[in-house]
């Protein structure tokens, strides 16, 4: 399975296995880690949620969407969700090409799309309280009820 | 009847994370509607919806058995 969302710690090598390939010729990784400080303010720890089978199918989504994009690209997503510390990995993308750029333009995508359209979210435990993240301003509207033209691949 | 799935802040404001309600023959406005009636702190306007799993559109039609879910803002990677 290429798409999982997990609640064990993320081994980022089991990612790359499943995109290694005889047509690749590279392969890159990106890998979400939990930070501490954000300006001045200091995460103790967080917690992600997700709506999970619509979650595993928003990033099978983003995979075919890739493949759309990026001949012979070879996708992998976990990602965490439940509790996790600072430093621990919440996402890892392995994308495989035959050609360096194709990886990189495509793993960027993946990481890009994952913030528009999969149902996860992440509640930050501060030092002085807790709260739910939106997007950054806290201000996104969707009057049509959807992503606005982002969730058009079929 | 229908199941209506809420996450992250929008389950403490409904203090469920699930309700079960016959929504259908409406449409997801109307549905929305009927909601902030109820929950007028549930901040709609932000929220996008999904039936089975795939967005919807504000004009999409209820039927028998759907499962609803309301999606704030997400904040996944």
């Amino acid at each position: 399975m290429n798409y999982r969302i997990v609640h064990e710690p993320i081994v980022v090598q089991e990612a790359i296995d499943l995109v290694i390939s005889r047509n690749a010729g590279a392969v890159t990784t990106f890998i979400g880690t939990v930070r501490e400080m954000t300006g001045n303010k200091k995460t103790m720890r967080l917690c992600y949620e997700a709506y999970e089978p619509m979650a595993r199918k928003k990033l099978e989504q983003i995979g075919l969407e890739i493949k759309a994009k990026w001949q012979n690209a070879e996708v992998a997503i976990f990602h965490r969700i439940g509790e996790l510390d600072i430093t621990d990995i919440a996402v890892v993308i392995a994308v495989s090409t035959p050609h360096r750029n194709d990886a990189y333009e495509a793993n960027r995508y993946a990481i890009e799309r994952i913030k528009e359209i999969v149902p996860i979210w992440k509640k930050e435990y501060w030092e002085d309280g807790e709260e739910w993240i939106g997007n950054q301003e806290q201000t996104k509207a969707y009057p049509s009820g959807k992503p606005e033209g982002v969730d058009t691949y079929e | 009847m229908n199941k209506l799935l809420f996450f992250a802040g929008l389950k403490d404001i409904v203090n469920a994370d699930q309700l079960e309600l016959d929504m259908v023959g409406k449409t997801v406005k109307e549905v929305k509607a009927e909601l902030a009636q109820q929950y007028s702190d549930l901040p709609l306007e932000s929220v996008m919806t999904a039936i089975n799993e795939e967005f919807a559109f504000d004009d999409d039609l209820i039927e028998e058995n759907d499962v609803i879910a309301f999606i704030p803002p997400v904040s996944g990677g």
